[in-house]
Formats: structure tokens, C-alpha cells, sequence
């Protein structure tokens, strides 16, 4: 199990940072490492699950602890 | 189907059966092309430059663009506006286009809204609600557009009615074209466009 290589901190930002900051994030991410994503804001639920559908990345683990949302992406 | 067991035809329905199940079996093998996200675009029409515009194109564009959509804006009359340098307050050669300029004041952070403007409170008080809830701000919101490849297009007739050059406008924008060039882009496959 690789660790994770990069995590986006977009605690506390709404839309559309945490998008925004895990695609910036990517770029610098080599295929198959994972990238850990922390978000506080609700809507990015969903919106992570469409982002990695259009980006081919693929959604490894998803968890939520005390409003904060926990996504674990391995880059395609 | 048949019941007539008689040899040709079993044979013809065997065949036909056979044909039938390697036809199920090419169509279940992984087809290459299907892993490969297909190319999306999204084709903004900036037009009314609002600042309660502005947003949503600035946030569409950026998650589309994030999202490995191509991405254009379309800047075109007021639209073209809050693109203009903050810096240039007056911008035009004749008293009219001046007068516009003075009127209508160019640049990102100048923008009014479209409705509750409250003579420039509007933005302030969004301005205000943004830092509360940690919404990104214009600004930011074009800092990531560029960053994440979006490309602006100035739309040339504006510039020519305005009077504005492309020292008065921001850097990063695309060469300016006109509608026949949007219109295309509008109307390729897989491809969303707006008009905002």
C-alpha cells in the first residue's frame, strides 16, 4: 500500500478551490500515487465523484470525521 | 423458431448460434477506446461583465478546465470590461469611448452588480460575505482560470468599439477573435456553452 504522495489541505474553501487546488495538485503527482484531499465544504462530495469520472482519476477511499470530508484519489 | 429438427437446418441454426456467440464475446472484450475519457469543451460567452456574472464564469470556467475540459471564454462588450487593467481608469481615443470608460469603470476589481448595486455597496457586501464563508474572489477565481489553462478570448468588435488596445487589457489573454470563431467552437462535439 503506497502512501499517500501529496495531501490538498482545502479545509474551510468552497467552491470551486478544492476542485481548483486538487487539479493543481495532480499535475505534480505521478500515475498511480495517491493524492489525499481534506474539504470541509458538503457540495464537494459530489463534485469530487464527477471530477475524477472526467478526469479519469479514480476515487480509492471516501470517509467523513466530524464535518470533515476525507478522499483518497489514485492518479490515473 | 423452428422446431424442424431435419439436419441443414440444425446446422444453419448452429452456425448461426456459433456466429451469435463469438459476436457476445468480441463485444464483451475490454475495448481500449472506451477507457479513454472523451474530450469535453465548454465555450463561455462573457457578455454582461456583472460582477454577480463574472462569478459563475470564472468558477465554471476553472472547474471545467480542472476538470480536463477545454475551456474558453468568450470576452465580448461589457463582458470585455473587467478585463482591462485595474490600472486604466479612462480608456478610449474619442470623447465617446472616454466617456464610456469613465462610466462604466474597466477592470476585475471594479465591476458592479447586476442587481443590489447599492451604488457600489453590493460588491462590498459580497466582498464581505466571500471572506466569511471562504469564497474565492474574483481575483483568485481568474488567478486559478489561468493557472488551469482556461483561454480568454477577446472579441475583436469590442475592442474596435471601445478603443481598447492590448496594452490596456490584462496579460495572459488569447488573440482576439470574432463570432464566427466562437460559433465553431459552440458547435463542435461534446462540447456545453454558455451565455452569461
Amino acid at each position: 500500500m503506497s502512501d499517500v504522495h501529496t495531501t490538498v489541505d482545502a479545509k474551510g474553501l468552497s467552491c470551486p478551490m478544492p476542485i481548483v487546488k486538487t487539479a493543481q495538485a495532480v499535475k505534480t503527482v505521478p500515475a498511480g500515487e495517491l493524492i489525499e484531499v481534506l474539504a470541509t465544504d458538503p457540495g464537494s462530495v459530489k463534485d469530487f465523484a464527477a471530477w475524477t469520472r472526467s478526469t479519469g482519476n479514480a476515487i480509492v477511499e471516501q470517509s467523513e470525521d466530524d464535518g470533515v470530508y476525507r478522499f483518497l484519489i489514485k492518479r490515473s | 423458431m423452428a422446431t424442424e429438427t431435419q439436419a441443414p437446418e440444425a446446422e444453419a441454426a448452429t452456425t448461426a448460434e456459433e456466429q451469435l456467440t463469438e459476436a457476445i464475446a468480441a463485444a464483451a472484450q475490454p475495448d481500449d477506446e472506451a477507457n479513454v475519457p472523451v474530450q469535453r469543451q465548454l465555450v463561455i460567452i462573457n457578455w454582461s461583465g456583472d460582477f454577480d456574472k463574472v462569478l459563475p464564469t470564472l468558477i465554471m470556467g476553472s472547474v471545467a478546465a480542472a476538470s480536463g475540459y477545454k475551456t474558453s471564454v468568450f470576452l465580448t462588450f461589457w463582458g470585455l470590461l473587467p478585463f482591462v487593467k485595474d490600472s486604466k481608469r479612462i480608456t478610449g481615443d474619442n470623447t465617446m469611448q472616454k466617456m464610456l470608460s469613465f462610466m462604466q469603470r474597466p477592470g476585475i476589481s471594479h465591476m458592479k452588480m447586476s442587481k443590489m448595486n447599492f451604488m457600489g455597496m453590493g460588491p462590498w457586501m459580497i466582498g464581505k460575505l466571500s471572506e466569511q464563508y471562504n469564497v474565492a474572489s474574483p481575483q483568485e477565481l481568474l488567478e486559478a482560470c489561468q493557472l488551469m489553462g482556461v483561454e480568454f478570448l477577446p472579441c475583436q468588435m469590442t475592442m474596435d468599439m471601445f478603443g481598447l488596445k492590448r496594452e490596456d487589457m490584462i496579460d495572459g489573454l488569447g488573440d482576439p477573435v470574432g463570432a464566427a470563431t466562437v460559433l465553431e467552437l459552440m458547435t463542435e462535439d461534446h462540447t456545453g456553452s454558455l451565455f452569461i
